[in-house]
């Protein structure tokens, strides 16, 4: 599905601005921006507490609705770059919401607290967050999915389905 | 804790009304606004008057503003561009966030409550409409007293026959899930949770995620103050009835296609609790009828419908970050009652509520958005709320079953949105500050 630059095809107000549209990728983001001098350290432990927290709780990005969420770091040639691109189930403005809650429940935030522009008044000024990731948030100009508009429910059903008729094969031997 | 003295009483508590009226103000004159203002800061009881005398009350009055009747009574612009984005626009602007599309849209609203010139609204509760007509007569006598101020329009409310509890025009018995305010002396009902911080509910205080942050300023305009979603919804009485008779028939299938609809029957009584059979007795026993869960005790929905109303309208444990989104409701029917066997006459009928929250993005707004009518909640697909939903009759409803799901195509609208707009409730020093604006100050 080709999106044009604005990322909508016509304008439609949510609740904390325009709506991006579904994609047959379902819906997600590409947040771009520049790293704070000398935090490129800090960013990279930002891997290991997320992953510690997922090891301590397998569910604990579940609020989300997440298909897959990729952090890159990347250097142009003026200064560190950082990219946080997901793809997810639920409309861009209600992921901000349940991203940022859970980010105060579990103390996931040491990304982007070394992003340029990212608000240090955040944990208490929810509009601010919002409005920093809907600034630094680039469309996409092109989308495509393999398995079209498929949600990440669906797929884990799907296989759970799989996995309940190769039992149910086996009970028939 | 909580300043009993200071809070408008109808955001802690419910009065004992079976009658009321709404008037829809507007100002044309700061002066006169703020002399009106002034007379009826005396009437406004807060939660402790009401503790004292709800016993003998006949009436219980409160005041509220929309963003422009703050701006006529003289709101200097510095306080007034203090107040969220979204009360500022107003409930109409957002409609599009809202669901309010078609033939729910603004521009056929039938109270003038989607204008600019909408300013305040005065919300009486009375006992009767004897007291009800005395105190709107008093109303009178003091708006003919107050230059500019006029009554756009107003909404008289009825409760339903039988009076013995509060149900709507489908027949549903309402009131039956609120949350609780911490330290305001309630108890929640089994099932109901922990109480809620109260900044969650009311300015000023500690919420579910800290001190409260970035409210309206200063902080005596705000504090102890809350905002409301108002909201009047037209119920097509017979269009339900017709679509009871149609998917059921028997009394029985109808009111268990009614139920599904609801989730719970129309005594009250939960599907997930009385999946088979109403039990009225269960519905009306409020240490049982909220006591239910959905993960555990109904994951796929075959007693209470994934898409039903109080599904949506409370997830539950099946929902994310709920202490987040959580409201209170206040408000009445209003129109004639419609007796079961008699044709629908047109005439309007419905539910005039109130929304209660400290953040009608967080709060009202998501619940409009992401509950109510998102087609993908819960993956249903293509199904919106069956009681509050924009219907457009391309939409369906989905009543899981064993061995095959009864999918009803084509859902009709139950519901029209007739009216609405956010409000801000101001605590009773706020109401007197604002009775204090000095002239200079007032916009046109």
């Amino acid at each position: 599905m080709a999106i044009p630059e604005t990322g909508y095809f016509e304008y439609e107000q949510g609740r904390y601005g325009p709506i991006y549209p579904r994609t047959p990728a379902n819906y997600g983001f590409s947040i771009i921006a520049k790293v704070k001098p000398g935090h490129e350290a800090a960013i990279r432990e930002h891997g290991q507490v997320i992953q510690a927290a997922l090891e301590q709780d397998p569910t604990v990005l579940a609020p989300l609705r997440l298909h897959y969420l990729r952090w890159v770091l990347f250097d142009i040639g003026d200064g560190l770059t950082f990219q946080y691109q997901g793809i997810f189930d639920t409309d861009f403005d209600k992921y901000l919401d349940d991203a940022l809650d859970l980010f105060l429940s579990t103390g996931i935030t040491t990304a982007f607290v070394n992003l340029v522009g990212f608000p240090d008044d955040w944990r208490t000024n929810r509009a601010a967050a919002i409005e920093f990731f809907r600034k630094h948030q680039f469309p996409s100009f092109l989308e495509y999915g393999e398995y079209p508009y498929v949600t990440a429910d669906e797929v884990k059903k799907a296989l759970r389905l799989k996995a309940a008729f190769s039992n149910m094969l086996d009970e028939m031997q | 804790m909580l300043e009993f003295d200071d809070i408008q009483h109808i955001l802690l508590t419910r009065v004992p009304a079976l009658t009321g009226r709404y008037e829809f103000l507007s100002f044309a004159d700061a002066a006169g606004a703020r002399a009106w203002l002034a007379a009826m800061t005396e009437r406004v009881p807060s939660v402790a008057d009401l503790q004292e005398s709800v016993d003998t009350d006949k009436h219980w009055v409160s005041v509220a503003f929309t963003w422009n009747g703050l701006r006529a009574l003289g709101v200097p612009a510095e306080e007034l561009a203090s107040f969220p984005e979204e009360f500022r626009q107003g409930m109409a602007t957002r409609a599009e966030i809202l669901g309010d599309t078609g033939a729910n849209h603004p521009d056929r609203w039938v109270d003038g409550t989607a204008g600019d010139d909408l300013h305040a609204i005065v919300i009486l509760f009375a006992r009767s409409a004897a007291d009800r007509d005395q105190r709107v007569a008093e109303h009178n006598e003091l708006l003919a007293t107050c230059p500019g101020v006029t009554v756009l329009s107003s909404l008289d409310l009825e409760a339903l026959p039988p009076f013995g509890y509060a149900h709507d025009h489908f027949g549903y018995r309402d009131r039956l899930s609120q949350p609780v305010i911490e330290d305001s002396g309630e108890e929640p009902t089994p099932g109901s949770g922990a109480p809620l911080k109260a900044g969650e509910f009311i300015l000023g205080y500690d919420d579910e995620k800290g001190p409260p942050t970035n409210l309206p300023r200063p902080e005596l305009l705000s504090r102890n103050g809350t905002f409301m979603a108002y909201r009047r919804l037209r119920e097509h009485v017979g269009k339900f009835r017709d679509f009871l008779a149609e998917h059921g028939d028997t009394v029985e299938e109808q009111e268990l296609v009614a139920a599904k609809l609801m989730g719970r029957w129309r005594s009250g009584a939960p599907l997930v609790l009385a999946p088979e059979a109403d039990d009225p007795e269960l519905g009306a026993d409020m240490s049982r009828n909220n006591d239910f869960d959905y993960k555990q005790m109904d994951p796929h929905g075959y007693a209470v419908p994934l898409g039903s109303h109080i599904r949506r309208m409370n997830p539950r444990d099946t929902g994310v970050n709920m202490k987040r989104h959580r409201m209170i409701r206040r408000g009445a029917t209003y129109g004639p009652h419609l007796p079961e066997g008699v044709p629908d006459d047109g005439a309007d009928r419905g539910i005039a509520a109130f929304i209660l929250c400290a953040s009608l993005v967080r709060q009202f707004e998501f619940a409009q958005n992401v509950w109510v009518n998102d087609t993908t909640f819960h993956e249903l697909g293509n199904e919106r709320d069956p009681i509050i939903g924009n219907q457009d009759g391309t939409l369906e409803y989905k009543i899981p079953k064993r061995p095959i799901r009864k999918t009803i195509k084509g859902m009709p609208a139950f519901t029209t949105v007739a009216g609405g707009a956010y409000f801000f409730l101001p605590g009773l020093r706020a109401l007197r500050y604002l009775t204090t604006l000095p002239d200079s100050e007032a916009a046109a």
